[in-house]
């Protein structure tokens, strides 16, 4: 990985997005598939300004965000206490570590159909996928977080005279956010997965998902493939930039982890 | 003391789940259809499993995985070690595969049925394209990660440059690809069961949770989401935990 800006690398990385661009525009004007299937680029362009000026695509992303962080909350409202008991004592990692593997290896898009059984089609389904999905990687963040604090520390603070509370505030819990932080990161990745296949599923009434799911009814290949390219621009947003941010500066202030790179 | 404990005690966890279950089952209530009975649901995975259905549908959906995963594996590898070994291969596509590598592949499931019909084939390329973005990565990394000393001294010391390939940088990436194979699977894994449901497919797992939906079986879809956790434990410890412990492993790359 090449350190700092390279011209040469910005021109052949404009580059291979053209050659990628006019091979479709190519391919969609030749007439193999109609245009209904394989819009070429102009129209997916119009497409994609239309949802931004009538202000479609706003609503439906935001309703997608909003049930991705409300899951995520829940998740990490959940996760945070199940993991540090589980790093504290011997008992809670004996009794949750045997549920948590068995659940694990279930996708989390396997338990739609139910959920919509038990719960009816729409939020309260999709977000209990966000759940699923993210609640995973945040427990077993938190737990390894804990676990990873330097048992010196501890001693030292509770030689200090340290209470419970202060010895999680203090020590624990700047000890564990790394961890937790990447644990995030990982959870948002899997609760985009989820929320996307939530709503292509369990059909909310608002939602990325949902346009992709009602363009397919109307064969509109232009609102697909603009829909993606807006799922693909949130996506890297929020992964890249907020949460590698978010990474790189609780690391970097408190000092955890040296020379921490990624 | 402490081993009969271990055991113990995730024993006794799982037989108050059930209990609790039960319980919940007989006196919480709900319709008997949308929460069965312990017995309710191992009657049906007995049915299920004695009558082929089960069998069939593990079998769809395995040919199904293991003919995206060898797509995935295949294009990810290839295109991961030639990003590392070719700069300005990495430059071309290094920004393509960072801009489609965050978008869930589910959501070009409509897309592809557009494209390419309902089916086996549409479901094969979806799961192989949307696994194919970790193991490329991977790869990728892998590659860069071969310490540029071993290179050189190999260099040195007259190797050509196949040989190079073949004794260092394939050996010193490997750990990476797997690593990167592993995470694929299980993404394909996840993504397959999904994609079942929304390619309406012949027979599969995901099939069977999603057919089982209409008609209110809630036993066939819980004794089929057993089966799915099973077989993904299954992937997860028993083939890639053996693969690694005969090349890796025994290579000397990372501790077993």
């Amino acid at each position: 990985m090449r350190k700092g800006f390279s011209l040469v690398a910005f021109a052949r990385g404009a580059a291979g997005v053209l050659v990628v661009l006019a091979v479709w525009q190519g391919f969609a004007r030749s007439g193999v598939f109609s245009t209904a299937m394989t819009p070429p680029l102009e129209s997916i362009g119009r497409v994609i300004w239309r949802m931004l000026a009538d202000g479609s695509f706003i609503v439906n992303a935001s309703a997608t965000l909003v049930r991705v962080f409300i899951g995520l909350a829940i998740s990490f409202a959940i996760a945070v206490p199940l993991g540090v008991l589980m790093a504290r004592y011997w008992l809670a990692a004996r009794i949750f570590q045997p549920v948590l593997s068995a659940l694990l290896p279930i996708p989390s898009l396997a338990w739609v159909p139910l959920f919509i059984l038990w719960f009816g089609i729409g939020n309260l389904a999709t977000i209990l996928v966000v759940i699923y999905a993210s609640l995973f990687p945040l427990v077993y963040s938190v737990w390894t977080g804990v676990r990873a604090v330097n048992p010196l520390w501890l001693r030292a603070a509770i030689v200090m005279g340290a209470d419970e509370t202060a010895l999680f505030r203090k020590v624990i819990w700047p000890g564990a956010l790394p961890y937790v932080i990447t644990g995030l990161r990982l959870a948002f990745g899997r609760a985009w997965i989820g929320v996307i296949g939530g709503e292509l599923l369990a059909s909310p009434k608002l939602g990325l998902g949902e346009i992709i799911f009602n363009a397919a009814e109307f064969l509109d290949a232009g609102v697909m493939l603009g829909t993606l390219v807006g799922i693909g621009i949130i996506g890297v947003v929020f992964e890249r930039f907020v949460f590698q941010v978010l990474e790189a500066m609780t690391v970097r202030r408190w000092g955890m982890v040296t020379g921490a790179k990624t | 003391m402490m081993r009969a404990l271990s055991i113990a005690i995730p024993v006794a966890t799982f037989a108050a789940i059930a209990v609790g279950w039960q319980l919940l089952a007989s006196y919480g209530g709900f319709p008997p259809k949308l929460v069965p009975g312990l017995g309710v649901i191992a009657d049906a995975f007995v049915r299920l499993a004695g009558n082929g259905i089960l069998l069939a549908a593990t079998i769809a959906t395995l040919y199904r995985l293991i003919g995206g995963f060898a797509l995935a594996a295949i294009i990810g590898v290839s295109l991961g070690i030639l990003m590392g070994r070719r700069q300005w291969i990495e430059d071309t596509v290094l920004p393509i595969v960072s801009f489609l590598y965050p978008i869930p592949g589910l959501a070009y499931a409509p897309l592809f049925v557009l494209w390419f019909g309902l089916g086996d084939v549409p479901t094969i390329l979806l799961v192989g394209v949307s696994s194919s973005f970790t193991i490329t990565i991977n790869a990728w990394r892998g590659v860069k990660s071969v310490k540029p000393v071993w290179l050189r001294s190999a260099e040195v010391m007259g190797a050509g440059d196949a040989d190079i390939f073949r004794r260092v940088v394939l050996p010193g990436a490997l750990p990476y690809v797997m690593i990167g194979l592993r995470l694929g699977l299980a993404q394909a894994w996840r993504i397959l069961i999904a994609v079942e449901m929304l390619m309406s497919v012949q027979r599969g797992l995901g099939w069977l949770i999603f057919g089982a939906q209409t008609f209110l079986n809630t036993d066939v879809m819980l004794a089929t989401i057993a089966v799915i956790g099973a077989i993904g434990i299954l992937l997860e410890r028993q083939v890639f935990a053996r693969v690694e412990r005969y090349t890796v492993v025994r290579w000397g790359m990372v501790a077993a």
